[in-house]
């Protein structure tokens, strides 16, 4: 019973990573620069069962995180402080509406492991009152 | 003498443990919910239930020797199933969140069931001690 602590643990703080990295997306939506090097690019977290070749129940591990290879955007800009010599900036390739739809599943998904938490801690505090 | 208080909570004593491994698996399944290519898993709990029953009822090891190790009530360990999902994901992943989550929860109360017919079970053997 008290592995499900553990387990809906590693899930809060897998999707609170996933909610981290979503903010730093959608506040470096517009982080323009003036070459393709330094430009932002999207951050997403890679999520794997921890063990999963036991035939258990296990949590969930984030195996890293990778930057989206999607073709940055690149706008045409002279007056821009960032402009290069032909006049062009370079903008992020992060879909402002894929992390929203990102960050709802990631905070819907942090909900019901919460619930999973509290309900296995109000069996546990049964438990220990039995036979009282 | 031991053995006779075993058998006095009767198969609610091995529901339970059920129960709580299930609810770790379930746990588990939903923690997993975004993770690419993870199965959602289960056990299948009228059979294990039925095979606990039958070792409980004397359908087990027979035992010809008075020095013969008496056998205990235990459940092997449950057999591990894939779930067959519904609507399966591109990503490979077959957890249904809303199903693992309805699942859960049934789970819990039917956990609760079991901890109250031993606590029942308790009160019976207490009654018995006291005589009063």
């Amino acid at each position: 019973m008290f592995k499900v602590f553990d387990i809906a643990g590693s899930a809060l703080s897998a999707q609170t990573l996933r909610l981290n990295t979503t903010a730093s997306n959608l506040a470096n939506a517009d982080s323009a620069s003036s070459s393709t090097e330094q430009t932002y690019r999207s951050r997403q977290p890679v999520f794997a069962a921890a063990l999963s070749e036991a035939r258990e129940a296990v949590g969930v591990e984030v195996r890293g995180i990778v930057e989206s290879q999607a073709p940055l955007r690149q706008e045409y800009r002279p007056d821009h402080p960032m402009a290069n010599e032909q006049g062009y900036v370079f903008l992020p390739n992060v879909n402002v509406v894929e992390e929203m739809a990102n960050m709802i599943s990631a905070s819907r998904a942090y909900q019901s492991n919460v619930e999973v938490i509290n309900t296995a801690k109000q069996l546990a505090l049964k438990t220990l009152t039995l036979g009282q | 003498m031991p053995s006779k208080l075993d058998n006095a909570l009767g198969i609610h004593e091995a529901a339970l443990r059920l129960r709580a491994q299930r609810a770790e698996l379930l746990a588990s399944n939903l923690a997993n919910a975004d993770t690419p290519n993870y199965k959602a898993r289960d056990i299948d709990f009228k059979s294990v239930l039925a095979a606990a029953q039958s070792a409980q009822g004397g359908g087990g090891l027979q035992t010809t020797h008075a020095r013969h190790l008496s056998e205990t009530g235990t459940a092997a360990s449950p057999e591990v199933l894939y779930r067959i999902p519904v609507q399966p994901s591109i990503d490979g992943n077959t957890v249904d969140a809303q199903r693992e989550k309805s699942e859960y929860m049934q789970n819990a109360i039917q956990y609760q069931a079991s901890l109250h017919f031993i606590d029942g079970q308790l009160k019976i053997l207490r009654t018995a001690i006291r005589g009063d």
